[in-house]
């Protein structure tokens, strides 16, 4: 099934990239792609055309075997067992969108938690790129047909969502010598824009940064993370932090980022 | 009630799927024309060989594959049972199909030639309620009105699912919701004494059926025997209780909805057990400030390992519980919001 569903995403890929000046499928990826998707070579034109690529299974991402709730997938990349890095592009190949995000670590590991939307079962690739110019890639197959019981939960169903926009809450912990582990979530639709109507509305940009307000790290979200979405992040820092965020709306969410436990 | 944002997805995803179906069927329907043009053929092709076997006097259980569902059991993964009166078959669960149900309805006519009096439904999840259909019509079917009510709101959207992932068993399977209303308390029937039992935590309403006259309790999913617990709908603090009501009951043999039967207390005490670590893990991993996705490889103890799909079930259960452990340790910011 995964690979008829492939099949027909080639198809649909070929004639629209035929539309195109120059196509999208003009240049072979340097590589195999160690997941056996049909859909890598799309992958490598769009998000890292012409790029240095290698396999490299310092690079873990953890996600699991089947969506249970299709809104909500939980995936951890971490590629901290790798030196210099300066961007982390996760994309899920089959999604009608299908990159998720971009981190930039500058001063956290090279490590972040995150929750997306799934549309069928897909490979989740994360495409790592150090300073020496070279993308360091992995990634694992989610499975999207679901459990039997599965029914995603109806919270946060209110009609006042307009004024919980911005909200940020979350938590951090102290871990070891000049490190904290953070996590937050941020109310926000998340609006992917292919509903008929209703126009994309998601948060493209959150900066965390330290109390001389000093960039942490920097991670941009794109339409397929969830709704109120949840990030993981361990940074170099212990002092007090904040986040900026804006949305492509050109909303802006700034808030302190909590007291230590 | 669907969140406009989670509506607005779904119409994303049916738009997207409904092209790719449609490509689909013209690509294979040559290949398939010869088996639409007998679809009842096909629909009959699956044989569910259930055979009832008597476990006390007057009473029968079907039990089910300990797998999720899959193609190969036809969705077959849930225990039913039923007790023949002297005045009429009561019927416990329907299973998980059209086809179900009726090859149900066949294996009792094997057993007894009485009628069907009444059939309780233990809750609203697919495999014990969608055989419905092949008792719908003159017989009432009761359940809580928390079941019924679940049942409205996610008959549809389960019963997609199952076809998915059942497939062909599944040909010809509606929702059909039920029509009684069942209320705690006890009634008789043909010389047996029955007491049902109100009660919930697996879902918002779980139903129990009590023979004192045999002294078996049926005791649906409130109680798994040997296979992973599924926590979808699950308040785990309720679930607790109700196991504790069920294990003060007297009784000899326990049917649960999973699994084999029990002629003691040890599944009550295995699904608390495999309950109280799974909230506890959750929690103490939501304190830590582990990551969900950081969860999912939690380690299971020894005495889960033997358990029927215990590894997908607690990845499961992550993404059901986790994050309401998670976000009740969160603390709000002071954020203010401008505009560009």
């Amino acid at each position: 099934m995964k690979a008829l569903v492939a099949m027909l995403f080639l198809v649909v890929a070929n004639v629209q990239s035929s539309e195109r000046p120059g196509g999208l499928l003009t240049e072979n990826a340097p590589i195999d792609d160690p997941l056996g998707s049909s859909a890598w070579n799309i992958m490598y034109n769009v998000h890292i055309p012409g790029a240095r690529v290698v396999f490299d299974d310092r690079v873990i991402v953890m996600a699991p075997t089947s969506a249970e709730n299709p809104m909500s997938v939980p995936v951890m990349v971490d590629a901290s067992a790798l030196s210099d890095v300066d961007k982390i592009i996760l994309v899920a190949d089959f999604n009608p969108i299908s990159k998720i995000l971009e981190f930039y670590p500058t001063r956290t590991l090279a490590k972040l938690g995150f929750r997306f939307k799934i549309q069928q079962a897909t490979p989740v690739r994360a495409l790592v790129h150090t300073s020496d110019g070279l993308w360091h890639m992995n990634g694992a197959w989610i499975d999207a047909s679901g459990g039997g019981c599965t029914a995603p939960s109806m919270a946060s169903g209110n009609a006042d969502w307009a004024s919980r926009v911005g909200q940020i809450s979350g938590k951090n912990w102290l871990r070891g010598h000049n490190m904290s582990r953070l996590k937050f979530q941020i109310n926000h639709p998340m609006d992917t824009g292919l509903a008929d109507g209703i126009p994309a509305f998601y948060l493209e940009q959150l900066v965390i940064v330290d109390q001389d307000g000093a960039e942490l790290g920097t991670i941009k979200p794109f339409e397929p993370i969830s709704e109120d979405p949840v990030f993981t992040l361990d940074v170099h820092a212990t002092g007090s932090m904040s986040l900026w965020g804006r949305d492509n709306n050109g909303n802006i969410f700034e808030a302190p980022l909590f007291p230590r436990s | 009630m669907v969140t406009d944002a989670r509506m607005r997805f779904y119409r994303c995803l049916g738009g997207c799927r409904k092209r790719i179906v449609t490509g689909f069927f013209q690509f294979v329907l040559a290949a398939l024309l010869p088996l639409l043009m007998f679809p009842t053929a096909m629909a009959a092709g699956y044989d569910y060989q259930l055979s009832p076997q008597k476990i006390a006097t007057d009473t029968y259980v079907l039990q089910g594959s300990q797998q999720h569902f899959r193609i190969n059991n036809g969705g077959n993964i849930q225990n039913v049972a039923f007790v023949v009166t002297g005045a009429g078959v009561i019927v416990w669960d329907t299973g998980p199909s059209m086809l179900y149900g009726e090859q149900f309805r066949a294996a009792i006519a094997t057993v007894t030639d009485q009628p069907i009096a009444k059939v309780f439904i233990s809750h609203h999840h697919p495999d014990h309620v969608f055989g419905n259909q092949a008792f719908a019509g003159d017989i009432e079917i009761y359940a809580l009105p928390a079941t019924n009510k679940a049942f409205h709101q996610e008959a549809d959207g389960l019963s997609q699912n199952l076809y998915r992932l059942v497939g062909n068993a599944m040909s010809g399977t509606e929702p059909v919701p039920p029509t009684g209303r069942a209320e705690a308390g006890s009634f008789s029937l043909g010389g047996h004494e029955f007491v049902l039992h109100a009660l919930s935590g697996h879902t918002a309403g779980d139903l129990s059926l009590q023979d004192v006259t045999t002294g078996v309790i049926f005791a649906g999913d409130l109680v798994f025997n040997g296979r992973a617990a599924t926590t979808p709908h699950a308040d785990i603090g309720q679930w607790m209780q109700s196991l504790d009501y069920l294990d003060a009951l007297e009784f000899d043999l326990l049917v649960p909805g999973h699994g084999s039967v029990d002629d003691g207390r040890k599944a009550i005490f295995d699904t608390r057990d495999y309950l109280s670590w799974l909230v506890a893990t959750l929690q103490q991993r939501a304190r830590e400030g582990a990551d969900m996705a950081e969860v999912l490889t939690v380690k299971r103890p020894a005495r889960f390992q033997a358990l029927s799909e215990g590894k997908n079930e607690f990845q499961r259960s992550v993404a059901h519980l986790f994050p309401r452990y998670e976000e009740a340790l969160f603390e709000s910011g002071a954020a203010t919001t401008t505009h560009d």
